[in-house]
């Protein structure tokens, strides 16, 4: 007889918790959430543990499931799954319905709105590595054991902790433009005005904006490289320095053979991982242009596709393609970081 | 990697010292290389430092003439904080509340993925179990997914369980996506720690749970951090996985997703921009800051994720 309000509690309890879980409104709630659905995650974690934990001897499967379990199906989930279905969906249209083979892949590379996309994309990764890599080495030779190393390092290194959102802002600052007849309040333009040259649309003007975005991205890897690199200088062994000393190198000359010989695994590792990282850029081109005026790259064009046009099918080509041109650098990322790790 | 200590540490030789020396000396005697240095300090400098002085400008002067401007003192330049007040509190932006969007985002996606992390790098380093190694190799290969190849399948799924507009979707995501890196790297450190020191816990009959707590985990406290700030930094500052779970949703997008789309419409809130970017830079940057050395080493140890 009070079966139907046991059942009414229940569902009225579950409705309760679910919403309390889903639903947060004012900043008050969203806070108490967050720390509810973390004490709620360790409670859980804790209470499975403590189960494993009871028997003296327990067979090595169960705590492991329970260790490594969670972490394997979120994964498994997360990436394994997802990356299954995208592979799939870019063999069909666009919503996904009709099998379409290669097609999408042909549009990807023939088209000229794609072909300026993969231009860029190689742009980038050409130049970003490259440059970033070559500044932060010259920097961290620099300042090397100088009196204000520590902040000199700091200056540079600090792009590396703020968004590429906020990146991309301060640059948009810089690159503000305003008509001759105006004062200009971008300060690149007034660069420009000061030493009498008339001030540009740098973020507009193509082909060449693409250069005034890869900038950015330079900016903010400059202190990656010139981290890594600066380490590995100082693991350089003094013997190397000494005999490249007694055979009369300094300056130039010690930089170019001992110091570059001497790192190059390490220079290698921060090549690669600066253009896998650069391949992935999405943030800066969508805060700079949202893709227009021709500066569009592959990371971008995929969300472009996929949620501007709705585009599935040519959405998850370029996703694909994006996957298929970062297995090359990993590999040989991987590589090198095994050497760089023997050496040391 | 704990360890790494470079061997400059290592009592230097007087051969050694001497060499530095001159190679000090010599670089310092050279204007050009220190004149090169301070170019490239200031050229990395002064963007940030632009846009913090325009942030503190009035509107009239934003959009009137560039920050420099300010260094006329002769002209009695006004600094305000006006714009921050206008960016947190006013109507049309409320940054406030996309801050505290940010901050909910990022507490549980990084407690939540290097607490599992951790786990399955046990299991991973110290019990056996059949097939760990596959298993293992196969979550570091999965490093190279990029992220943008799960977006799809995964909103799909999130819609379909009724999670879409809620905090849910951006939290799993975030964790999924660190899971790889933070195991591999967490193993790593994991397997640095003398073996001796698990077996004679075991030998005390202590059993795995223990031996986690009691043993790795004291001992794992800079790895943690280390991995910690990545996470932190990574989280705080995307825009590519909450534009796609929490775009358009301004009850759970964080700030870079509000910021980015006012750069986008640059309408009459655009002088706002600049307070805008600092008060979303401000937190990760004091954590930078003051963690710097964690965030270093995590990064020596191949910890760089896109």
């Amino acid at each position: 007889m009070d079966w139907e309000y046991v059942k009414y509690y229940f569902n009225w309890l579950t409705g309760e918790i679910r919403d309390f879980l889903l639903v947060a409104n004012s900043p008050g709630q969203k806070i108490v959430l967050a720390i509810v659905v973390i004490a709620l995650f360790v409670g859980v974690m804790a209470l499975l543990l403590w189960l494993v934990d009871r028997p003296r001897n327990p067979r090595g499967w169960l705590v492991a499931s329970v260790f490594a379990g969670p972490a394997l199906v979120l994964i498994g989930f997360g990436l394994v799954y997802p990356a299954i279905r995208t592979t799939q969906s870019s063999f069909y249209d666009r919503t996904s319905s009709v099998f379409v083979g290669w097609d999408n892949y042909v549009r990807a590379f023939s088209e000229s709105e794609f072909q300026i996309v993969l231009r860029n994309t190689a742009l980038w990764v050409f130049l970003v590595p490259i440059l970033a890599t070559a500044i932060g080495l010259i920097y961290a030779v620099l300042v090397d054991r100088t009196r204000f190393e520590k902040l000199a390092k700091t200056l540079v290194f600090m792009p590396m902790a703020i968004s590429m959102v906020g990146a991309s802002i301060i640059w948009k600052f810089v690159y503000d433009y305003r008509q001759a007849s105006s004062p200009q309040t971008g300060l690149l333009n007034q660069v420009l005005v000061w030493i009498g040259i008339e001030p540009q649309q740098f973020i507009l003007s193509q082909p060449w904006n693409n250069f005034f975005l890869i900038v950015v991205m330079i900016w903010i890897q400059t202190g990656f490289a010139m981290t890594i690199l600066s380490a590995s200088i100082r693991a350089i062994p003094e013997d190397i320095i000494e005999a490249g000393r007694l055979d009369g190198l300094s300056g130039i000359g010690m930089f170019r053979h001992i110091t570059v010989p001497s790192i190059r695994p390490a220079l290698i590792v921060v090549l690669t991982t600066i253009a896998m990282a650069t391949l992935k850029v999405f943030d800066i081109v969508r805060t700079m242009t949202g893709g227009n005026f021709g500066t569009s790259v592959v990371a971008n064009e995929f969300y472009t596709q996929s949620f501007r046009y709705n585009d599935k099918g040519l959405g998850a080509t370029l996703a694909v393609i994006l996957f298929v041109l970062v297995i090359p650098l990993v590999v040989y990322n991987v590589r090198q970081m095994r050497k760089v790790e023997e050496i040391r | 990697m704990t360890t790494s200590t470079p061997p400059v540490t290592a009592a230097p030789t007087k051969a050694g010292v001497q060499t530095r020396a001159t190679k000090l000396r010599k670089r310092l005697s050279n204007p050009w290389a220190s004149l090169a240095a301070v170019v490239i300090a200031i050229l990395w400098t002064i963007p940030t430092v632009g846009l913090l002085i325009t942030s503190f400008r009035p509107e009239v002067d934003i959009t009137r003439n560039g920050w420099w401007n300010v260094l006329k003192f002769w002209e009695r330049p006004t600094l305000t904080l006006a714009n921050y007040d206008q960016a947190l509190f006013g109507g049309q932006t409320s940054l406030a509340n996309y801050f505290v969007n940010t901050l909910v985002v990022t507490l549980p996606s990084v407690v939540i993925p290097i607490s599992l992390a951790l786990l399955a790098a046990y299991a991973f380093a110290w019990i056996d179990f059949k097939g760990r190694d596959i298993l293992f190799v196969a979550v570091f290969a999965l490093q190279i997914v990029p992220i943008q190849v799960t977006l799809i399948p995964l909103l799909t799924q999130y819609n379909q369980w009724g999670l879409s507009g809620t905090f849910w979707p951006v939290w799993l995501s975030h964790s999924m996506f660190a899971l790889p890196l933070a195991i591999f790297l967490l193993h790593n450190f994991m397997k640095d720690i003398p073996p001796s020191l698990v077996e004679a816990a075991r030998v005390d009959g202590a059993g795995h749970v223990k031996i986690f707590f009691r043993v790795l985990m004291p001992l794992l406290v800079p790895a943690i951090a280390s991995f910690a700030i990545f996470q932190f930094l990574w989280v705080w500052n995307d825009l590519l996985v909450s534009l796609t779970f929490a775009g358009g949703r301004p009850n759970v997008a964080p700030l870079t997703v509000r910021i980015a789309e006012m750069v986008g419409t640059r309408g009459s809130d655009w002088f706002l921009l600049s307070a805008g970017a600092f008060i979303s830079m401000i937190v990760p940057v004091i954590v930078f800051l003051s963690l710097q050395r964690y965030f270093v080493r995590g990064m020596m140890a191949g910890s760089v994720k896109g």
